[in-house]
This record gives C-alpha cells, sequence and structure tokens, in this order.
C-alpha cells in the first residue's frame, strides 16, 4: 500500500466558510435564537445556563441563523436543539457525532453544532466521538458532564465515580470512570476544553475559541443534575472551595491556582507528569518563575494529557479548567471536498455527457 | 490439420481451481471474450470467504460459471458442460455438478500424492476409472506453459503462475473466441512488468495453438451471436450496474451523492467504485461502522444531498435504529443491502434473499419502508434509479435488495440513452407555508396532499429553521407531541404514505402467453433468470404457466391481488424459508405455496422447472412429463 500527500495545514477560521449577516442588518439577540418551545428541563438544571449563555453568545458570531445547525442524541441535553431557533435535528442515542459528520463534509457553508451528554458520548456514543476527533471534522462538541443518567432516572454513568451507590447499583457501582479531557486528547482532538456551567464568562469564552476553530473541537461542561446528582460540582463551582479545586489554564501563563495563588504545576520528572506543589520562597517551595507554562499549542499533547490527570476521578476535589489543547491539522471535510475539486478540475463536459460516457464505457458491441 | 467445427446453441463451462490460480480473472476474460462476440451470457463467480485458504484443500478451490449461448438466456447453468480443474481438489469439489458425458480439462501437474491426499483422493482418480462417464483431457498444463514461456527467464514459480492464460487460451480456441481484447487486457495489465506481460501473453497463445495442433481435440465448436435488441451493450456485474445507478440517480436528481459505508461482503464493490467518481462530486466516507455509515448519510441528507448507505444484512441489523429515524424524521436516503447467507456472518460470499423480512419489518415501532428489488445483474442499475426517485419524492428511507449473486454475476447490458432515464426533481421548500404575513411560518410536516411527502427544507434556507427528529411529532407543526390521537394519526400517515406509493407504479408485467394458465409463478429478487428458465421448460414441454416477478415487494403494487386472484396455484420460489409467500398470503388470503433453498447458490432451473410441472399436474388434473417433448428442439435449448 502506498500513501498520497496530503495538503500542509493553513490556519482558518472554523467558521470562515459560513455567511454572515448583511452589512448594516440589524444585530441579532438572544430573543433571534429562541423557538417557541416551552424548556422542559428540571428546576435548577445546570441545562438552563448553557442554553442562556449559547442563546446570548451565538449572536456573537455574526452568522446568519440559517446556517446554523445543532445536532444532539439523547438524554436530557440532548434536548437542546428544539429550544434554539437554527437548523436542527434532535437525532438518536450516541449517533450526533456520525450525523453531524455527513452534514459538516457536505456543507461547508454550516456552523454545525453537536450537544452530547457523559452517557450520549462516552457511552454508546463513544466510538463515533473518538472517530469524529481523530477525523479532525469541523464541528464544536459540547459534552454536558452531570456524571449521572438523568433521562432514565438515576443510574451511574460513565463519568460517574466509582462506588457510587445509584438504582443500577444498590451496592455501589464498580465501572472505573472515563476522564473526557483525557479521552479527547488520547483520540488525537486538536481542540479541547473544559468548562463550568455557572460560569458563564468562562463558558463563553471557551465556546468563542471553540466556534474558531477550524475541526472538532471538544468542550466538556460541568452540568449538575440537582435531581440526581446534586452537588457533584460543588468544589469547584462554591466559593469556600472553587480557587483551591480549579487550576485554571490560560495559554502562555504559569499554570497557578489556590488561595492567593499559593499552589503552582511543574514538570515531575520522576513520572514524566506533572504535579502540584507550593508556590513560594521556601526550601520546600517552587518560584514562581519556575512554575509550568500553559502551552495549548504544543504539537505534543503529553503535557496536556499529564495536566488532565489532574482531574479527581473520584468525588470531585481539584480540576483544572480551560483550553488544554489548540493545534492546527486539516480537517477531514475539507480534504474531502478539496479531492472532490481535485478530480472535477480538468473533467470536461456537462454531468449528464460524463455519465453517459461512464455507463458506456468499458468494452462495448453494437447490436444494429 | 483441418478440425471438424461442430454447432451448438449454448455452453456452460466452469473454471475452477485454487483461490490463487486467477480463477475469477480467467473466468471473466473468458466472459468479456464470449460478450464481444455477440453471445448472450450469464455468470456465477463462487469463492471462499477465507482470501486464501490452504493451498490445494477443498475450502480453496475459487470458481466462475460461465453460460453463453446464440439465443436469450437467464441464468448462469444449472450444471457445467465443461469444467476445467487446475488442481485435485477443484475436480472433487465441483465433479458432483457435473452431468454424465460432462467434458473435464484438467491439469495433471497437481496430482501428486501429496495433493491428492489433500484434496481427500485415496487414490489419482485419472488412473483409475472413476472419470469413465466423462470424456476426460488430461493434460499437464503447467508443464506446457513453464515450457512456452521458459525464454523470458522467469522463475518456475512465475512461470507455472501463467497457467491460468494458458487454460483460457485453450478453452477460446475450443470455442472459437475472439483473442484480441484478452491480449490488450493483458498488456495493459501487466504494463509496468514487461516479463510476466509477455509471459502471460504467449501463455494464452501457446494455450490456443496446443488446442489448435494437439490430437487431443478433434473438434472445435461455435456458439453463434444471439439476436438482441438493437443497441450498444457491455458486460456488466450487480455491484457495478448498481454504483452507476446510483450515480445516474445524482445527475437526474441533481442532488450530490453522499455514500456512508462500512466495508462488507458482498458489498464493498459499490464503495469501491464510487470512490473512483469524484469528478461527479460525489462524497464516499468509509465510516468507523455501520451506524456511523448510515448515520452521515442521514446527515448528508438532511442537509440536502442524496444520502445513501451500502452494506448486507449483519450491517442492516445494525443500522435498525437509524432507519427508524428517518423515517420518524422523512427524510430521504438509500440503504442497500447487498445480501448474502444468514443468520449471523453467515455464508459471506455466498447468495441468499432471506432479508426480506428483516427489510421489511427489522425496526421498533409501525416503521413502513419501500422496498425495491433488482431481478438482474444489469437490472440492478434500473433498481437503483427507481429507489431514488421514491426516496426523494416520498421524503423515505428506501431499501435496495440486491444479493450476492447478481452483485458478483454479471450479463450483457444493454446501455441506456439518458433520454430514457427518469428526471427526478428534489423540490426543495424555500418558502414558509402556514400562515401569512407576520404569521407566516414553515410547519416541516404540512403534507402533499397527493404524495402525503413532507417538504423537505434545506439548511441555509432563512426563514426555514425548523427541528425534526426521532420523538413523535404533531401533525403538521413537528414540535414533539405525546397526544395519543396524534400519535395513532402520525402512525397511520406514515404507512398511507408508503402505500401511496403504489400509485405510482405501473400495472404488473403478466407473462402468461395465452391466457390459458392456472398456475402463477411469483418470484422477486435474483430468482428472475432461474424461475424464467423453469417457466420456459414447462411451456417447452407443451403446458401453460403464468410468471409475475415483483420489483416493489413494499408496497406491492394495486392490482397484484388482482392478479393473484386469477390462477388456482401460486407458486413462490425463494432463496429463503418462504418470506414473500408469508407476507402474500397474509396480505391476499391464498393459499400460495413456497419452493425453497438456502444452500448459498442460485435456484436450478430443472429442479424448478419439476416443482412448477408437478403443481401444473395437480391444478389441471393432468399427467405432467416434461421430457415428453423435446425442449431443445423446441426452442433452441432453455436457459
Amino acid at each position: 500500500m502506498s500513501t498520497a500527500d496530503l495538503p500542509l495545514p493553513v490556519m482558518r477560521s472554523g467558521i470562515e466558510s459560513v455567511p454572515t449577516l448583511p452589512e448594516g442588518a440589524a444585530p441579532q439577540t438572544g430573543k433571534d435564537f429562541t423557538s417557541d418551545q416551552e424548556v422542559r428541563w428540571c428546576p435548577g438544571c445546570g441545562d438552563y445556563a448553557v442554553l442562556k449563555a449559547v442563546q446570548g453568545f451565538l449572536p456573537d458570531l455574526g452568522l446568519r441563523r440559517e446556517n446554523i445547525v445543532f445536532v444532539s442524541g439523547i438524554g436530557c441535553s440532548s434536548r437542546f436543539p428544539y429550544y434554539l431557533e437554527t437548523y436542527g435535528m434532535h437525532s438518536i442515542h450516541g449517533r450526533a457525532p456520525s450525523i453531524a459528520t455527513g452534514i459538516a463534509t457536505t456543507r461547508e457553508d454550516l456552523s454545525v453544532w453537536v450537544v452530547t451528554g457523559d452517557g450520549d458520548a462516552l457511552s454508546i456514543g463513544g466510538n463515533h466521538l473518538i472517530h469524529a476527533l481523530r477525523r479532525n471534522v469541523n464541528m464544536t462538541i459540547l459534552l454536558f458532564n452531570n456524571r449521572i443518567y438523568g433521562l432514565t432516572k438515576g443510574q451511574y454513568s460513565p463519568t460517574s465515580e466509582a462506588g457510587k451507590i445509584t438504582k443500577s447499583t444498590p451496592m455501589g457501582s464498580l465501572d472505573h470512570p472515563f476522564n473526557p479531557v483525557s479521552l479527547a486528547l488520547g483520540a488525537e482532538a486538536t481542540f479541547v476544553a473544559r468548562t463550568i456551567d455557572s460560569d458563564r464568562k468562562h463558558l463563553t469564552g471557551v465556546l468563542s475559541a471553540a466556534a474558531e476553530h477550524r475541526g472538532t473541537s471538544f468542550v466538556e461542561i460541568y452540568q449538575n443534575c440537582p435531581i440526581f446528582n446534586d452537588g457533584a460540582f460543588d468544589a469547584v463551582k462554591s466559593p469556600t472551595t472553587r480557587d483551591e479545586a480549579i487550576i485554571p489554564l490560560v495559554h502562555g501563563e504559569p499554570i497557578r491556582f489556590g488561595v492567593d495563588g499559593s499552589k503552582g504545576l511543574i514538570r515531575d520528572n520522576a513520572t514524566g507528569g506533572v504535579k502540584v506543589v507550593e508556590v513560594g520562597d521556601a526550601p520546600d517551595q517552587v518560584s514562581p518563575a519556575d512554575l509550568l507554562v500553559h502551552d495549548a499549542h504544543s504539537p505534543d499533547a503529553t503535557t496536556a494529557f499529564a495536566i488532565s490527570r489532574l482531574t479527581d476521578a473520584g468525588r470531585l476535589h481539584q480540576a483544572p479548567i480551560g483550553i488544554f489543547r489548540q493545534v492546527v491539522r486539516p480537517t477531514y471535510d475539507d480534504q474531502a471536498r478539496d479531492q472532490i475539486a481535485q478530480a472535477a478540475a480538468g473533467v470536461e463536459g456537462d454531468q449528464s455527457a460524463r455519465l453517459a460516457a461512464l455507463i458506456g464505457g468499458g468494452d462495448t458491441w453494437t447490436v444494429a | 490439420m483441418s478440425k471438424q467445427v461442430k454447432r451448438l446453441d449454448r455452453v456452460i463451462i466452469r473454471f475452477a481451481g485454487d483461490s490463487g490460480d486467477g480463477m475469477q480473472l480467467t473466468g471473466d476474460r473468458f466472459t468479456q471474450e464470449s460478450a464481444a462476440f455477440g453471445n448472450d451470457l450469464s455468470t456465477l463467480p463462487n469463492f471462499p470467504a477465507e482470501i486464501r485458504a490452504p493451498q490445494g484443500t477443498l475450502p480453496g478451490v475459487s470458481s466462475f460459471q460461465v453460460h453463453f449461448a446464440d439465443h436469450d438466456i437467464l441464468t448462469p447453468g444449472d450444471a457445467p458442460d465443461v469444467l476445467v480443474a487446475m488442481n485435485p481438489a477443484a475436480l472433487r469439489a465441483n465433479l458432483a455438478d457435473l452431468p454424465r458425458g460432462a467434458t473435464i480439462v484438467v491439469d495433471t501437474h497437481d496430482f501428486t500424492a501429496r495433493n491428492l491426499t489433500k484434496a481427500g483422493y485415496a487414490d489419482n482418480p485419472l488412473e483409475d476409472d472413476s472419470l469413465a462417464e466423462y470424456d476426460v483431457h488430461a493434460l499437464d498444463l503447467t508443464g506446457m506453459t513453464v515450457e512456452a514461456v521458459k525464454e523470458f527467464g522467469l522463475s518456475r514459480k512465475d512461470a507455472a503462475r501463467a497457467k491460468n492464460m494458458f487454460a483460457l487460451g485453450l478453452l477460446s480456441w475450443l470455442y472459437g473466441r475472439p483473442t484480441e481484447s484478452t491480449i490488450a487486457f493483458l498488456q495493459k495489465r501487466f504494463a509496468k512488468v514487461p516479463d510476466i506481460r509477455d509471459a502471460n501473453v504467449t501463455a494464452y497463445r501457446a494455450g490456443w495453438n496446443f488446442g489448435e495442433t494437439t490430437e487431443t481435440f478433434v473438434v472445435s465448436y461455435e456458439v453463434k451471436p444471439a439476436p438482441m435488441p438493437v443497441g450498444t451493450y457491455r458486460n456488466i456485474t450487480g455491484n457495478l450496474a448498481l454504483a452507476y445507478g446510483l450515480i445516474a440517480g445524482s445527475v437526474q436528481s441533481g442532488l450530490k451523492l453522499f455514500l456512508g459505508s462500512y466495508p462488507i461482503t458482498p458489498a464493498s464493490d459499490i464503495l469501491h467504485e464510487l470512490s473512483k467518481h469524484k469528478a461527479f462530486g460525489v462524497t464516499t466516507f468509509q465510516a468507523e461502522d455501520e451506524i456511523a455509515g448510515i448515520g452521515a448519510a442521514i446527515g448528508a441528507s438532511f442537509a440536502g444531498n442524496l444520502g445513501v448507505t451500502t452494506t448486507s444484512g449483519p450491517g442492516i441489523a445494525l443500522k435498525s435504529e437509524s432507519i427508524g429515524l428517518a423515517v420518524m424524521t422523512e427524510l430521504p436516503l438509500l440503504v442497500v443491502d447487498v445480501q448474502r447467507g444468514g443468520p449471523s456472518t453467515g455464508l459471506p460470499t455466498k447468495t441468499e434473499q432471506a432479508d426480506l423480512l428483516q427489510a421489511m419489518f427489522g425496526r421498533n415501532g409501525e416503521s413502513p419502508v419501500p422496498i425495491v428489488a433488482p431481478r438482474s445483474p444489469g437490472d440492478c442499475f434500473d433498481a437503483a434509479l427507481e429507489a431514488i426517485r421514491i426516496a426523494v419524492t416520498y421524503r423515505t428511507p428506501v431499501m435496495l435488495l440486491s444479493d450476492g449473486m447478481l452483485a458478483n454475476g454479471s450479463e450483457p447490458w444493454r446501455i441506456p440513452e439518458l433520454d430514457e432515464l427518469p428526471v427526478i426533481d428534489p423540490a426543495f421548500a424555500t418558502e414558509t407555508n402556514h400562515g401569512d404575513g407576520d404569521d407566516a411560518e414553515f410547519w416541516p410536516y404540512l403534507r402533499d396532499e397527493q404524495t402525503l411527502a413532507r417538504p423537505w427544507a434545506v439548511p441555509g434556507t432563512p426563514g426555514l429553521e425548523h427541528r425534526i427528529g426521532g420523538l413523535e411529532k404533531g401533525d403538521g407543526h413537528g414540535n414533539i407531541s405525546y397526544d395519543p390521537a396524534n400519535h395513532d394519526f402520525m402512525v397511520r400517515t406514515r404507512a398511507a404514505k408508503v402505500e401511496r406509493i403504489a400509485e405510482s407504479l405501473p400495472p404488473l408485467e403478466v407473462d402468461d402467453p395465452d391466457g390459458l394458465a392456472k398456475v402463477l409463478v411469483l418470484g422477486w429478487g435474483s430468482t428472475y433468470g432461474p424461475i424464467g428458465a423453469g417457466v420456459r421448460r414447462v411451456r417447452a414441454a407443451g403446458y401453460h404457466v403464468a410468471q409475475v416477478h415483483l420489483r416493489h415487494l413494499n408496497p406491492f403494487p394495486r392490482d397484484l391481488g388482482e392478479v393473484l386472484k386469477r390462477y388456482d396455484k401460486i407458486l413462490i420460489p425463494e432463496m429463503n424459508l418462504g418470506q414473500l409467500a408469508m407476507l402474500v398470503r397474509a396480505r391476499y388470503l391464498v393459499d400460495a405455496v413456497g419452493y425453497n433453498h438456502v444452500r448459498g447458490l442460485p435456484l436450478k432451473a430443472a429442479e424448478l422447472a419439476e416443482a412448477i410441472g408437478n403443481l401444473v399436474a395437480e391444478a389441471e388434473g393432468i399427467e405432467v412429463d416434461l421430457t415428453a417433448h423435446s425442449f431443445h428442439a423446441a426452442s433452441g435449448g432453455e436457459s
């Protein structure tokens, strides 16, 4: 088997081929993206906050509303498309990334979004997720992670901590959980981020960067389920604990957190990973100048993966938040369209003439 | 030495050898030569699922049967007149299919003690009288090949590999086939390796010359060209015709073709073929699994393309939930099932038509899907276009049921003129369809009164933003609805929409030449050939029988019930245990009887004729003797 040389990556925006509002058009508001359907999540559900943030953020893109498509799978969060005044499909369990792949590959002029949950994306749809990420299809995947099955009323999910007592696991769940960010990095995703439903500013910032990224943008959103898993993310939300719990990732800046920036990350030469250290001048502390500087653009995902491992697998007390990785790699859909253009270039005749030539080719004979 | 030339009306040859002996290529070349000569023909490749089964063993035998004639024929033939066997295993695996007196050309080179044992022979059948009933030509084809090509300095192994071309040359001489196309083919195929090229061409010519000069063969044969309708022809396999039909459907509808597919035997060749035609705007997406293949196709359809997925039975099982989504969202989608032996992994390289009920019912809920089936390799082209017409016009997934025999078998195909092809109008929605002025809205489930199809509004169309999905839709507006009466109405409406397709179908073609038949043979799919051949045998013996072949399995044509009632007895031959029979009996309350074999091979015309004859005897209260009249004399040979 041989390989063909593919074009080198070019820096392009994820939405540069999507038509924008005509010049002079009235600016859009969140209302323009709000459908007439009654929102039916439980009171206090984190999904409301994400919906509001998305409705508020979409006008900022300045795109024509009819060129935006939201695709979802099954689960509470997958009702999302019904509430947005864009094109949308509420599909079947786990399959949204594959449906979105068909849309994005055939329509460069659409901004394609996938809304999914921890069960939808990581259990039944795990295969489609990892393959979408490795192909790098131009779309943004929002994974609402509440670490529980909500719509089926409270079974443990692939992100639930081991030992979790639920309806289906009265003696505690036996499954070791996935870390969605580690999984996405392992699947060679080109854009991987994590944010929190209740931090609208951070959420919106990550969404902007994700939309701007050309390729598959993977965004894990910590989302509280007040009915079946309330308080799962209290550590990163509560004003009294969040400074210690959140490890903020900002490209080009030292990774430092804790009350008064008392903690930071350095490389751990013993394990090849990273570790949390006390920041300061004492002998057992590390100087701020020696802290690890976050490089989301590094071609090597090793450090991003190491940072992702600082997320608690059990009950959450600590988690890095922000953009872990953002690198340029050619997208599947751009290359698929390029191959079609390349094949069509220099071909003569209209489609009908070429169809006649195609079916009339090969060894033929004529009966007069 | 001038030799006698004997005229025959038809011949069935089976080339058989080890998987690595190039039997498929040999058969294919003989077929192309026969097609170019103007014979009617039909072929049956038969190969193991293993890519290279252990050499010299029975499971490793690969064969290619070609039936060619001076008249219109319908099947690859029940039993070979000539067997070309390249080793002991090939002889043993195929001998039982040969009628007494058949010709056997056998390469003696591999008849060593070791290979005889591998094939399960205790003694060399060429040296005892076990083949006495046959006309055996035991020749050292390999030895003669190696001798003929020694000037090219190839290794013994490489030289011996040209033995299939020696055999082809010999058979081409024996049946007066034109040689130019094979020589041109070899020159092109091996253009980059001149010594291999020259060895193959030389072996081919040597085989021809051997036939002409040796005294082993005192007679050669002639099978005249068959009279065929005016037109330009090519030989075509079902998978190629199906791929061309998909491209034609794309051109005729102006929709870009998107294929989402996962490799599976015997459907993969459609993926391979379409991937070569990107210049038509075709996108081929090799997905991570069967489900993603159809998922991407559904996404492409939602985005305004012609979404297609291709697979075989096991893949349909995996796609079932997604087909249900396409039923619910009422999007055009073509699902191609190239059926193979089942259940489970079953017989990957063998044919069967046992997915009909899966296509019909294999989903949760009331989930009607139109079903279209081609009846011959060339017919796969027309069937694909018809399936696309239905999918696009009625906004529905459509199942196209081909099978392994159609996929790999070939026949001469009259190349259609473009103006014979249907024009398919996607009729995208471009405007709101409910309310006026400021209240104007787009309702995605407001239906066309005639077809009951919903509007297809493509993303990018301003003002028609809408959401669809797998949850039940409210009639008209399409928002989620759990209303009991609405669900009942929508279930019935989806069924009625599929039933409406029957209004667009032409009346059935009933083949009942003198209108005297009491027995009707009803079939679908690739059994068309064997059924037609069986019917001809019965008629040639002087009896009456009618034939109807269904292209549409769902909905049935409107006049099917009326046609069935005209006959006293209905026979439904199928390569399954009676799936169409079950549907017909349930729907029309007729006492149809089945004729069923699931051997992984086409039905045999002779056996079918007997079954039809028995039913004719019962229906008419007469004795039926199919040998009483000479059908050879009457029709110039059955098919």
